[in-house]
């Protein structure tokens, strides 16, 4: 095993141990990214020169002793819809191309103080909106473990950077399973916090009351770490939540026994891989198997969530989008245009990517007059029986348990003519970004050596509980018979 | 046709606030153009709003002072359009649930009645920047730049009602926005200069048969820079749609601008082009709780409004309804009167010429009340010269423009420049006798009995003495010597 495949939490030991330097972990991840990068394609920036004098810095830091902020020498590459100061922001899209934000997002601020390293920006499916990563303005990124295959999306190219070596963990967003349904195709760890833990500023927003940004990493105990970094009260947010940040780290030293786990009957139906199901009932009897109590429970407005999540995304993405009309921000495609209504038509046309359109008009129309009712209200009060849903089924258990995706990682261009049959593959994680819980995605086996994701969903602010079992099922599992 | 005029305004004043709606830049009209702009007020991708409670807390007064009543939750909104000022492309607004609603501000109505003129609500929302025009307008110009240092101002929307007592002549729209802006003013909200565009108004107009109950169809004028445009636009427009509804025609509901050139208002767009401005809720902020708490304390702060002081100056110091309008007109100018009053015996003399004589000097002067050197205690001194007969009115006035200049105290400015009142009896008498010898033909017809040329004689003997002495005593002396009484 080279440097670039260790976990952050034992590079971090190793590290204060000075049993190796931050450069040669950087080097490392470097040489993995010459090797790798050609066919993977995971990255769209990779800030070689940055990283290099990062990791110079954090060596002399750790030289010299004294109080190590926790990420010190850690090498993270950032999904590339977060501002990074001076760094090109795209958002893989055409109309971002040359973007370079004056200033840092909050997340990056956060791990930039606690000594990461930034390795690069990551591909991604435009505007975050896709589950393949094949929607990229810059080519589709391949899954490192089937490099026929799909990453998943939206943050594809995080998922396969930490999945290929390429960097130790990635920071991604998740407006509808856009960290889970990634981290399952790879075969990693993801997870989406609750809405309001981790801060939005500087998060390119595509439906901002979905959005959420989240680590994907190799283990439970690398996102609990990152997770420590970049949640808290932020009061450039005023959707981020001011309460006390928990160490999540101290949550890893629980076991299972007690742990009440619900199985929601609406997410084990007809449509779904039987061999997925399959590996998530096996990840579900071995949980019970080492104490944990299991039932079934019901979200009865399931069947409504893929529906209400379109609607209520695409139509904040309408607006967010809005910003991109070639005035102040968007390529402006030449500068010799009629008149200004002109202009926003062909920078508009020419720089967004298909299913982009597609969104932006599905919720201009949502928002219309005369359909607003219909369709915005309508999809609001349906959030809302969403959100009791899950209040109801957490009153008798701790969290839940659920595939994270219907599918196993799919070939490049297979669901591509079929935008419908793509947003089905978020039918099991959407309902937690309606509801605001948090959700994670750790992989509990494989089929035909692609790998299979088990989504946990836990209630808002209990991100405790979800690494808690996340982290009892990995150690459990480790060398027993689940594979 | 006799028509009844219906005439709501939306009137916008930008907020006096610090910093701006959603972040902390500074506000400030001297700026150089995009130097006082930030990744939130410019729309930079991933940028997020915050809010400013003092904005709040502004528009919740500006309620307070205008009757609303405030909604313990209140919701933003994106009004979402392009346009090139606009970065984001949407504006943060109020829809659904803004912040004030159903209050009214009392007028003098036509009739000479208190008029209360409804109001419908009044939001909060973050002004738009400015486009800079390469030439003239922005169509002609080969290239327009863009300021955003207005970008993100605070501003409040005040919608008038036009179900309830709507405004419906030319002098009550004239009332009501002098009102408007004189109670935000008072409140301290707003400096309300329509130069610098921190009051703009809208307005919406239609005329019915009168009596009728039905409204017309309706015109929105937009586009008028100042209160003369607006009066103007409204003229016009009141005698367009009349002209039309006389010749049997229809008012076309549209959106029309005032051309300042052609002094007419001209179509914009009609109905069916309206923008529909999708709005919803913006979900990045959360929703507003008001407390009565809050609400108290606003209330507790806030100032004495215009018409109450009209009534209290009334009855404190026994003016008349006149100078006390004239003296409420605005906070520093009541404010300069009440802190005189203590410093002179009587206050009607010190209305009168403050409501007279020092607003001539600082309109000569174009001067604001607050700049005035002359100190409370020597205005109000100089009241009291003048009460006690020491000097008159024509000296006073001399006084007073050498306070006004100097600032220094009537005392010595009577001194000084030697202006001390004409009592002595022979100097007065023989001043008389000079007068009487050189107008031997007046002086003959008043002993033939015609009285009315004594005055212009007592002019003449003011003007020798450039009105230092009494007149009073000159009128006694004058008198007796024509053998008059």
């Amino acid at each position: 095993m080279e440097l670039c495949d260790w976990s952050a939490y034992d590079l971090g030991r190793l590290l204060r141990k000075r049993e190796m330097s931050a450069r040669e972990i950087v080097e490392s991840v470097l040489e993995r990214i010459e090797e790798r990068e050609t066919l993977i394609h995971a990255y769209i920036t990779v800030t070689r020169d940055m990283a290099l004098e990062q990791a110079d810095r954090a060596d002399r830091l750790l030289a010299g002793g004294g109080d190590i902020p926790p990420l010190t020498g850690i090498p993270i590459a950032i999904k590339d819809l977060l501002c990074t100061k001076g760094i090109k922001t795209t958002c893989a899209s055409k109309i971002l191309a040359d973007y370079v934000p004056p200033y840092n997002a909050t997340v990056v601020d956060r791990l930039f103080r606690d000594g990461a390293i930034l390795i690069g920006k990551t591909n991604m499916d435009e505007f975050a909106m896709g589950s393949s990563t094949e929607n990229s303005a810059r080519g589709s990124t391949r899954n490192p473990v089937d490099p026929e295959r799909v990453p998943g999306g939206s943050s594809g190219g995080s998922a396969a950077a930490v999945a290929a070596g390429e960097t130790i963990a990635a920071i991604g967003s998740d407006t509808g399973g856009s960290i889970r349904q990634p981290a399952s195709f790879c075969g990693i760890v993801g997870m989406k916090p609750t809405y309001g833990r981790v801060s939005r500023y500087g998060l390119i927003a595509y439906a901002s009351s979905l959005d959420q940004v989240g680590p994907l990493c190799r283990s439970v105990e690398d996102c609990a770490l990152l997770l420590n970094s970049i949640s808290g009260h932020d009061r450039k947010d005023s959707t981020s939540v001011d309460m006390p940040r928990p160490d999540f780290l101290q949550a890893l030293d629980k076991d299972l026994t007690g742990v009440r786990i619900g199985l929601p009957g609406e997410y084990f139906v007809e449509g779904m891989d039987s061999a997925v199901k399959e590996k998530v009932m096996e990840a579900v009897s071995f949980l019970e198997r080492n104490g944990a109590l299991v039932r079934e429970v019901s979200l009865p407005h399931t069947p409504y969530a893929v529906s209400t999540y379109y609607l209520i995304a695409t139509a904040e993405a309408s607006s967010n989008l809005a910003r991109y009309d070639g005035v102040k921000y968007g390529t402006r495609p030449h500068d010799d245009f009629e008149d200004i209504i002109a202009m926003y038509h062909e920078a508009r046309s020419e720089g967004f990517g298909r299913e982009v359109q597609r969104r932006i008009m599905l919720g201009t129309y949502v928002l219309s007059a005369g359909y607003y009712d219909a369709y915005y209200v309508k999809a609001q009060k349906s959030r809302t029986l969403i959100r009791e849903d899950f209040s109801r089924a957490f009153e008798d258990v701790d969290c839940l348990v659920t595939p994270v995706s219907p599918c196993l990682p799919f070939k490049l261009g297979e669901k591509v003519a079929e935008p419908l049959q793509m947003y089905l593959v978020d039918i099991y994680t959407v309902s937690a970004n309606l509801a605001g819980v948090p959700a994670m995605s750790i992989n509990c086996g494989t089929v035909d050596s692609l790998p299979v994701g088990l989504q946990i969903i836990g209630k808002p602010f209990d991100e405790e509980t979800l690494i808690r079992v996340a982290h009892a099922y990995q150690r459990l599992s480790e060398g027993s018979t689940v594979e | 046709m006799d028509f009844e005029t219906i005439i709501c305004f939306e009137v916008h004043a930008e907020l006096g606030t610090r910093t701006k709606l959603f972040c902390d830049c500074p506000i400030d009209y001297d700026a150089l153009p995009n130097h006082q702009i930030c990744p939130v007020c410019t729309g930079q991708p991933g940028a997020l709003p915050v809010l400013n409670k003092r904005a709040v807390e502004y528009c919740v007064r500006a309620g307070l002072a205008l009757n609303c009543a405030i909604n313990p939750h209140a919701r933003f909104a994106r009004k979402n359009y392009f346009y090139p000022d606009l970065p984001k492309g949407y504006q943060i607004s109020q829809y659904e649930e803004p912040l004030c609603e159903d209050g009214y501000l009392v007028i003098p109505g036509d009739d000479a009645h208190p008029y209360p003129v409804g109001i419908k609500r009044i939001h909060l929302e973050e002004d738009a920047g400015k486009l800079v025009h390469a030439s003239k307008s922005f169509e002609s110009a080969d290239y327009s730049l863009v300021d955003f240092n207005r970008s993100g101002i605070p501003l409040i929307e005040i919608v008038s009602d036009h179900t309830r007592n709507p405004v419906r002549s030319l002098q009550e729209a004239r009332t009501y926005l002098e009102k408007m802006r004189q109670i935000l003013r008072y409140i301290g909200v707003s400096d309300c200069i329509m130069e610098k565009g921190q009051f703009r108004c809208d307005v919406n107009i239609s005329l019915r048969p009168r009596g009728g109950h039905d409204f017309g169809n309706r015109t929105e004028i937009k586009n008028m820079s100042s209160f003369k445009f607006v009066l103007e636009a409204l003229e016009y427009e009141i005698r367009r749609q009349a002209e039309i509804l006389e010749s049997g025609g229809r008012i076309s509901q549209e959106t029309r601008l005032f051309d300042e050139t052609k002094r007419a208002t001209i179509s914009m767009r009609g109905k069916e082009d309206a923008p529909d401005y999708r709005y919803f809720p913006e979900p990045d902020l959360v929703e507003l709780d008001i407390d009565s708490v809050f609400i108290e304390a606003i209330r507790q702060d806030m100032p004495e409004l215009p018409d109450q002081r009209v009534k209290r100056f009334i009855s404190a110091y026994g003016i008349s309804q006149n100078e006390a309008s004239l003296l409420t007109r605005d906070r520093q100018t009541a404010e300069y009167f009440e802190k005189c009053v203590p410093h002179c015996r009587s206050c009607r003399k010190l209305s009168t010429w403050i409501a007279k004589d020092l607003f001539r000097l600082l309109k000569e002067k174009s001067l604001p009340i607050d700049e005035c050197i002359i100190s409370p205690r020597d205005f109000g001194r100089l009241m009291d010269l003048i009460d006690r007969g020491e000097i008159t009115d024509g000296i006073a006035r001399v006084v007073l423009e050498e306070m006004f200049e100097t600032g220094n105290p009537p005392e010595l400015i009577i001194k000084e420049k030697k202006l001390q009142p004409l009592q002595e009896a022979d100097v007065i008498g023989s001043l008389v006798d000079q007068v009487m010898t050189g107008n031997p033909e007046t002086v003959a017809r008043v002993r033939e009995g015609n009285h009315e040329p004594v005055n212009f004689l007592i002019g003449q003997i003011m003007r020798k003495t450039q009105g230092r002495a009494d007149p009073k005593k000159v009128r006694e002396i004058l008198q007796d010597k024509l053998g008059i009484s």
